[in-house]
């Protein structure tokens, strides 16, 4: 498997694919930090049936200052996947718009920073007070 | 090589008949239903009723509304299936290995089933004290 994993590494770095290798890599990453945090999520949801003590105290992992720059992780991951997800999606279902495929991340780009930066100022200045 | 990799691959097609095709139409399809779901999740919770303020109190009152219930329920079921087959991907992707393979994809299958067994039977059957 580290054979692999190196193997991997060498041919990502030759293989010169621009934006729709690195957007490709970028989801791979974010889908697998979100499906992490989901499965957390799902356990800690899960505790509400064990009362108000136990859940409320398994709550001090959401206040911890690393969680909170996992929250800007978090936030990054989602948007950036469901954004990607989505200009995937569409080039699937009309091959007419594949004329525009370079440009579409691009688009992308800017509609992710538009959400995206608000989004972590936002928890940066909850993070501060 | 290529020979014995092609006939491999169309034993598999046959085997598991039209699967993977519903597994990539479920990807888009469950995506785009995501998108807005879990970006109005995370907008709901993290800024209006803000994630410092999350208790098990604001997730009770939450839960006394059956459409949030189903809201959550729905969250959870197009999630975790989308993530759990994302992770299946990877797997096919990277695990060569056969018993690696086998072994990774069937913790995969019982971890999936384990979570969305405990989510939802805290969703179904959570009763604010």
């Amino acid at each position: 498997m580290a054979q692999g994993a190196f193997q991997l590494a060498r041919e990502g770095l030759r293989y010169r694919g621009r934006e729709g290798q690195w957007s490709w890599l970028l989801h791979r990453v974010t889908g697998i930090g979100v499906f992490l945090f989901l499965a957390l999520h799902i356990v800690d949801i899960f505790l509400m049936s064990f009362g108000e003590e136990v859940f409320n105290e398994l709550l001090f992992i959401y206040k911890q200052p690393w969680a909170r720059i996992g929250h800007i992780f978090l936030f990054f991951g989602v948007l950036f996947h469901a954004l990607n997800g989505i200009r995937v999606t569409i080039l699937d279902f009309w091959p007419s718009a594949w004329r525009y495929q370079r440009q579409a991340v691009w688009v992308q780009v800017v509609i992710f920073l538009i959400l995206f930066v608000p989004s972590a100022l936002a928890i940066i200045m909850s993070m501060l007070s | 090589m290529f020979e014995s990799l092609a006939a491999r691959t169309a034993h598999q097609a046959e085997r598991s008949g039209n699967f993977e095709l519903w597994a990539w139409f479920f990807m888009r399809v469950s995506g785009v239903i995501l998108l807005l779901m879990v970006l109005f999740h995370l907008f709901w919770m993290h800024f209006v009723i803000g994630v410092e303020n999350i208790n098990f109190a604001v997730v009770a009152e939450r839960w006394e509304n059956p459409l949030w219930r189903i809201y959550d329920l729905f969250l959870l079921i197009f999630a975790w299936t989308h993530g759990a087959n994302g992770m299946r991907y990877i797997i096919e992707d990277y695990v060569h290995a056969p018993g690696w393979r086998v072994t990774l994809k069937t913790v995969l299958l019982l971890l999936y089933f384990a979570l969305i067994s405990m989510g939802a039977y805290v969703i179904f059957t959570f009763r604010a004290p």
